[in-house]
C-alpha cells in the first residue's frame, strides 16, 4: 500500500506526471495516452521480468549459480535497508512535497551515534537503535519546526535550499568533530551464515530483518492509526485536511521526524556493514533518491520494493559489468526510469 | 507616496524600462576601476579577490537557469566539474592548451546540460523532482569520477608545472596579477553575457516561461527549446569557472569538482545577492569570497575558546551552509534584490 | 471554405466522456459563441481546439491545415491564439513586455517588438498601464492584457475563454465593443466560450450549445435561445448564470 489513493475508477492505470486535473498541456509527441487502460500490475511484472532476465544474463556471464545466487541474496538483503531509507524519504516527499537533501546526512548522524555507543560504551550495535531512533526523531522534528517551517508558504525552492544547506552543515559538523578518518563498528558474534546456497553474515541478516520489521511498523502506522490517516490525508490534500480539523503543521513536523527516524534506524543497521566517514551517508542519499524515483515519489510500498530492486541492481550490476563501479548500473536504472517512466513503477500517489 | 502618483492605485508597481546600456556601462566602468587592483593589493588579498571572481562566474552561470529561468539547479557542480576535468584531462593527457580546454569544457558541460535538461523536462518534472534530478546527476558524476580510472579516480589531477610562464598555457608566477586579470576578464564577460542574454529574445522568452510556462506556450514561445538553451548557456558559463579554478590552484579531484559544496558555492552568492538579478551573484560573491579566507585563518589560529578547531577541516562549508539557511529564511530576496524592491516601491 | 473546422472530436478522462463527437465550423470573419450549462464540456472543447489537450478522436483544421494535437506554441504560430480564463500574465514584467514577448514569439523581430507591442497595447486600451508590472493590474486590466497578448501575433482566429468573467457590467461593454471592432476593423475571427447571455446574443453570428459533452443544437442566437431544449438544459442552473 502506498500513501493516499487517487480517487477514480479502479481500473485506471497510473497517471503520468502532468496529467489533467491541473489542466496542463500534453506534448503531442508524448507516447503515453492517458486513456489507454493498463492493469496496474503490468509494470511491476515487467520489473520482475527484467530482474529475471538480468539474473540469467549474470549466470551466463559468470558461469556459476553460486555467484549469481550470492548476488541475488546479498542484493535482496541490502535492498531491504535501502528500502527503509527510501521509505522515510518518500514519506517526507509525499507529505511535505520537498526533496530532503539532508536525508543521507541524518543517516550519517545515526552512524556516528552508533560509533560512539559501540566503541565508547560497548553497547551491542543493534541496541543503539533504542537511542538513535528517538534522537533522530526529535532532531527531525526540531529541524522541521524551527528551520524548515519558516519557509512554508514561500516558493518551494526555499525549503529545498534549506535542506541542501542542512545536508552540508551536518556533514561538515561531523567532519569537524569526528575528523575525516574512517571508523568502524563490529557486531559481536558476526559469523558467516549460509542461506539459499549463498553466504552472508549475521549483521546483514539482522539489518534486513529489522529493516523489514520497521517497514512493517511504518506501514501499520500509516494504515491503521489515526496519526497515519491524518498523514495520508495531508499528503492527499493539505487544505482539505485543514478543513477537517487536522493540524497540518504538526503533521508536517511529525512526518519529517518519522522520515528522519527511518534514516536514523537505517544508519544504525548498516553501521557494522560500512566504513564510517562523514560522507558515508551521501552514498545512501543518492541511492535513496534513485529508489524513490523508481518506486514512485510518495509511494511508501514502492520505496520498499524499489529498494530491493536497486539492491539487486547493484549486486547483479557488479556481475554484468565487471570492473565498473556497481553505481554505474544504478545510474543507468535512474536514467532509464527518468526517460521512460518518471512517475516510477507504482506511480506518484499524492 | 508622492502626490504625482496619486492617480495610480498604491498597489501598482511601475517598472523602469530595461536599461541594458546602463548596466553595460556600469560594467565597463567597474572593470576599468578594478584593473589596477592587483598592483595595489597584498598577495594574500589578491588570492581572495581571485576567489571572489571564481565564485562570481559560477554564480552568474547558475543564476541564468535558476534565477532568470526559474529552474533551480542543485547540482551545478556537474558543470563546474566537467569544465575542470575536461580541460585538465586534455592538458595532462594530450598537452592541449587550457584555453582550448576551457572551450572544450564549455561544450562538454553544455551538452551534459542539454541531456539533463531534456531528461528532466521531457515529462515536465517540476520543482522538487527537477531539483532532485540535478542533484542526482552531479552526485553521479562525482561517484563515477571517484571510481573511474579514466580520470584518475579519487586522486584527481595535478596541473604540471611549466618551466616558463606562459599565457598560452595559463601559467604565471605565483601571485602574478595576470591571474587576477584573467579572472576579471572572464567574470566581466560572464556578466556581460548575462546582460545581453536578458536583452535577447531567448532571455525574454526565458523570463516569460519562468513566470508562466503554459501562457508562454499559448502565445507561441517554444518552451522546451528555450529551457534547454538556457540550461546550456548556464552550464557553459559555470564550466569556465571550473577550468580556471583548476589552472589557478593546480589541482582538481572529484570532491572539489563535483561535490555538493561546489554546488552550494554556485548557489549561495546569488541567494545572498539576489536570485534573478544581474548584479546579485557578483555582490554575493563579494560577501562569500572573504569568508573562506576568514574561516581558513580561524582554523589555523583559533582563539582560545575555540582551540579544538585547530587544524580541522569543514568549517568553511559549515559557514556557507549556515549562511545559506539564514539568508533563505530571513532575506530570501537577497541583498541587491531587497534594495531594488525598496527603490521601486518608493 | 471554413477557416476553422472541428470534426468529431471526443475526449475522455478516466472513463468519463467530457467531449463526445462534437463538430462545428467557423467561417472567416465570423464570431462563434459556445455556450452550455456547467460541466457541459465547454472548457475541454476549448482546450482541444487550442491544442492544450489532444483529442482521442476527431480532427481540427485551421485553413485546411490539420492542427490536431499540435503543441500549443505551434498552434499559436499557425495563426490561432487563445486567452485563459484564469488570468495568467507574465507577472514579473511590465504590460508592454508581456505583449512584446507574444509578438516576438509570433515572429516579430526583437527590434520591432516593443513598437508592435505598444500599438497593440494602445489598440486594446491599456496604454496607461504600459510600464506597470503586470502582476499588480486589476482584473479588468488583466483581461485586456490577455487579449493584447493573444492579438500580438496577428492571429487569424482568436479563442476567448470566458473573457467577460470577473468583470462588472460597466467594464463589459467596452470589452464587447473592442471585440466587435476587432472583427470589423482587423478581420479577426472569434470563437468564444461564454456564460453571459447578453454578450452571446449581441456578439455571435452563430451559437453552439453543448450539453453533457455533446452538441445539443446550433444556430443563430435567436434560434438557440428560443429552443426549448436549450432552456431545459439550463433549468436547474442559478438564474444569475443564464440571465444577466
Amino acid at each position: 500500500m502506498s500513501l493516499p489513493e487517487r480517487s477514480g475508477p479502479p481500473d485506471a492505470g497510473p497517471a503520468p506526471v502532468g496529467e489533467l486535473g491541473d489542466s496542463t498541456a500534453e506534448s503531442p509527441r508524448s507516447p503515453v495516452r492517458t486513456t489507454r487502460r493498463r492493469p496496474s500490475w503490468a509494470l511491476p511484472a515487467i520489473a520482475v521480468g527484467v530482474v529475471v532476465v538480468a539474473v540469467l544474463l549474470a549466470y551466463l556471464r559468470s558461469g556459476s549459480t553460486d555467484v549469481v545466487s550470492q548476488a541475488v541474496v546479498t542484493g535482496i538483503l541490502v535492498g531491504g535497508v535501502y528500502g527503509l531509507v527510501a521509505m522515510g524519504l518518500t514519506l517526507i516527499f509525499g507529505v511535505l512535497d520537498i526533496v530532503n537533501f539532508a536525508h543521507g546526512a541524518f543517516l550519517t548522524v545515526a552512524l556516528y551515534i552508533t560509533v560512539v555507543m559501540v566503541n565508547r560504551f560497548g553497547v551491542y550495535p543493534m541496541l543503539a537503535l533504542v537511542v538513535a531512533v528517538p534522537v533522530m526523531f526529535l532532531l527531525g522534528a526540531a529541524i522541521q519546526r524551527f528551520v524548515l517551517a519558516g519557509a512554508i508558504g514561500k516558493p518551494l525552492e526555499n525549503q529545498l535550499l534549506i535542506t541542501l544547506g542542512l545536508a552540508l552543515l551536518i556533514d561538515n559538523l561531523l567532519l569537524l568533530f569526528f575528523g575525516p578518518n574512517p571508523q568502524s563498528v563490529k557486531l559481536p558474534g558476526d559469523t558467516a551464515v549460509p542461506i539459499f546456497g549463498a553466504v552472508t553474515t549475521v549483521s546483514r541478516l539482522l539489518a534486513f530483518g529489522v529493516a523489514l520489521v520497521l517497514a512493517a511498523l511504518l506501514y501499520v502506522l500509516l494504515r491503521r492509526t489515526r496519526l497515519g490517516t491524518a498523514i495520508r490525508a495531508v499528503a492527499a490534500n493539505d487544505s482539505g485536511a485543514q478543513l477537517v480539523g487536522i493540524d497540518t503543521r504538526r503533521i508536517y513536523m511529525t512526518t519529517f521526524a518519522i522520515g528522519t527516524a527511518c534514516a536514523g534506524a537505517a544508519g544504525v543497521l548498516v553501521a557494522p556493514l560500512v566504513t564510517i566517514e562523514p560522507t558515508t551517508g551521501e552514498l545512501f542519499n543518492i541511492i535513496a533518491f534513485v529508489v524513490v524515483v523508481l518506486g514512485g515519489m510518495g509511494n511508501v510500498v514502492g520505496a520498499l520494493v524499489g529498494g530491493v530492486l536497486i539492491g539487486l541492481t547493484e549486486q547483479l550490476g557488479a556481475l554484468l559489468l565487471p570492473g565498473q563501479s556497481p553505481l554505474l548500473a544504478i545510474f543507468l536504472v535512474f536514467v532509464l526510469v527518468l526517460l521512460f517512466r518518471p512517475q516510477g513503477l507504482f506511480g506518484r500517489t499524492s | 507616496m508622492s502626490a504625482a502618483t496619486q492617480e495610480r492605485s498604491t498597489e501598482e508597481a511601475v517598472l523602469p524600462r530595461p536599461a541594458w546600456g546602463r548596466h553595460l556601462i556600469v560594467l565597463a566602468v567597474l572593470t576599468v576601476l578594478l584593473i589596477p587592483l592587483p598592483l595595489i593589493l597584498p598577495p594574500a588579498t589578491q588570492a581572495v579577490a581571485v576567489r571572489v571572481l571564481i565564485f562570481a562566474i559560477m554564480a552568474v552561470g547558475w543564476n541564468i537557469m535558476s534565477g532568470f529561468g526559474g529552474m533551480f539547479s542543485f547540482g551545478h557542480a556537474a558543470y563546474f566539474g566537467l569544465g575542470a576535468y575536461t580541460s585538465v584531462w586534455l592538458l595532462v593527457n594530450h598537452g592541449v592548451s587550457p584555453w582550448i580546454g576551457m572551450v572544450a569544457g564549455m561544450v562538454v558541460a553544455a551538452l551534459f546540460g542539454v541531456a539533463v535538461g531534456f531528461l528532466a523536462l521531457r515529462y515536465r518534472l517540476k520543482g522538487a523532482y527537477f531539483a532532485l534530478s540535478t542533484f542526482a546527476f552531479a552526485e553521479m558524476l562525482r561517484l563515477l569520477a571517484i571510481n573511474s580510472d579514466f580520470v584518475n579516480r579519487a586522486v584527481g589531477y595535478n596541473v604540471p608545472l611549466r618551466r616558463e610562464f606562459s599565457l598560452a598555457f595559463m601559467q604565471f608566477a605565483p601571485g602574478a596579477p595576470e591571474y587576477f586579470w584573467m579572472a576579471l576578464g572572464l567574470t566581466v564577460v560572464a556578466i556581460a553575457v548575462s546582460i545581453l542574454f536578458l536583452r535577447s529574445k531567448l532571455g525574454r522568452f526565458t523570463v516569460a516561461v519562468r513566470d508562466d510556462e503554459e501562457a508562454a506556450a499559448a502565445v507561441g514561445v517554444p518552451v522546451m527549446r528555450t529551457k534547454i538553451l538556457t540550461i546550456a548557456l548556464s552550464a557553459a558559463i559555470t564550466s569556465v569557472a571550473g577550468a580556471f579554478y583548476t589552472q589557478y590552484y593546480f589541482f582538481i579531484d572529484p570532491e572539489g569538482a563535483f561535490g555538493p559544496s561546489v554546488s552550494i558555492q554556485a548557489i549561495l552568492p546569488a541567494v545572498i545577492g539576489g536570485v534573478g538579478t544581474i548584479w546579485g551573484p557578483a555582490i554575493g560573491a563579494l560577501v562569500l569570497g572573504p569568508l573562506n579566507d576568514i574561516t581558513a585563518t580561524l582554523l589555523r589560529n583559533p582563539p582560545a575558546a575555540l582551540s579544538f578547531l585547530q587544524g580541522r577541516a569543514g568549517l568553511d562549508v559549515i559557514v556557507y551552509a549556515l549562511l545559506l539557511i539564514l539568508i533563505v529564511l530571513l532575506l530570501p530576496q537577497g541583498v541587491y534584490g531587497a534594495i531594488r524592491e525598496r527603490v521601486r516601491r518608493r | 471554405m471554413s477557416l476553422l473546422r472541428v470534426e468529431h472530436v471526443s475526449r475522455s478522462f478516466r472513463g468519463l466522456k467530457a467531449v463526445d463527437d462534437v463538430s462545428f465550423t467557423v467561417e472567416e470573419g465570423s464570431i462563434q459563441g459556445i455556450i452550455g450549462p456547467n460541466g457541459a464540456g465547454k472548457t475541454t472543447l476549448f482546450n482541444l481546439v487550442a491544442g492544450a489537450i489532444r483529442p482521442d478522436t476527431g480532427t481540427v483544421h485551421l485553413d485546411d491545415r490539420d492542427i490536431t494535437g499540435l503543441a500549443p506554441h505551434r498552434v499559436s504560430r499557425a495563426g490561432m491564439s487563445r486567452t485563459f480564463q484564469l488570468m495568467r500574465p507574465f507577472g514579473s514584467v511590465s504590460v508592454l513586455e508581456n505583449v512584446a514577448v507574444a509578438a516576438m514569439a509570433a515572429g516579430t523581430s526583437r527590434h520591432d517588438a516593443d513598437r508592435v507591442a505598444a500599438d497593440v497595447v494602445e489598440r486594446v486600451g491599456i496604454s496607461r498601464w504600459r510600464d506597470v508590472q503586470s502582476s499588480s493590474l486589476p482584473t479588468a486590466g488583466l483581461k485586456r492584457l490577455e487579449l493584447a497578448r493573444a492579438l500580438a501575433g496577428r492571429p487569424r482566429v482568436l479563442l476567448l475563454d470566458e473573457v467577460l468573467a470577473g468583470l462588472v457590467p460597466s467594464e463589459r461593454a467596452p470589452v464587447m465593443e473592442l471585440l466587435e471592432a476587432l472583427r470589423e476593423e482587423d478581420g479577426v475571427t472569434l470563437v468564444f466560450v461564454e456564460h453571459i447571455m447578453t454578450a452571446v446574443m449581441r456578439l455571435s453570428d452563430s451559437v453552439l450549445v453543448l450539453d453533457q459533452g455533446r452538441v445539443l443544437t446550433s444556430g443563430s442566437p435567436e434560434e438557440v435561445t428560443s429552443d426549448p431544449r436549450v432552456i431545459e438544459a439550463y433549468l436547474g442552473e442559478e438564474p444569475t448564470d443564464a440571465a444577466s
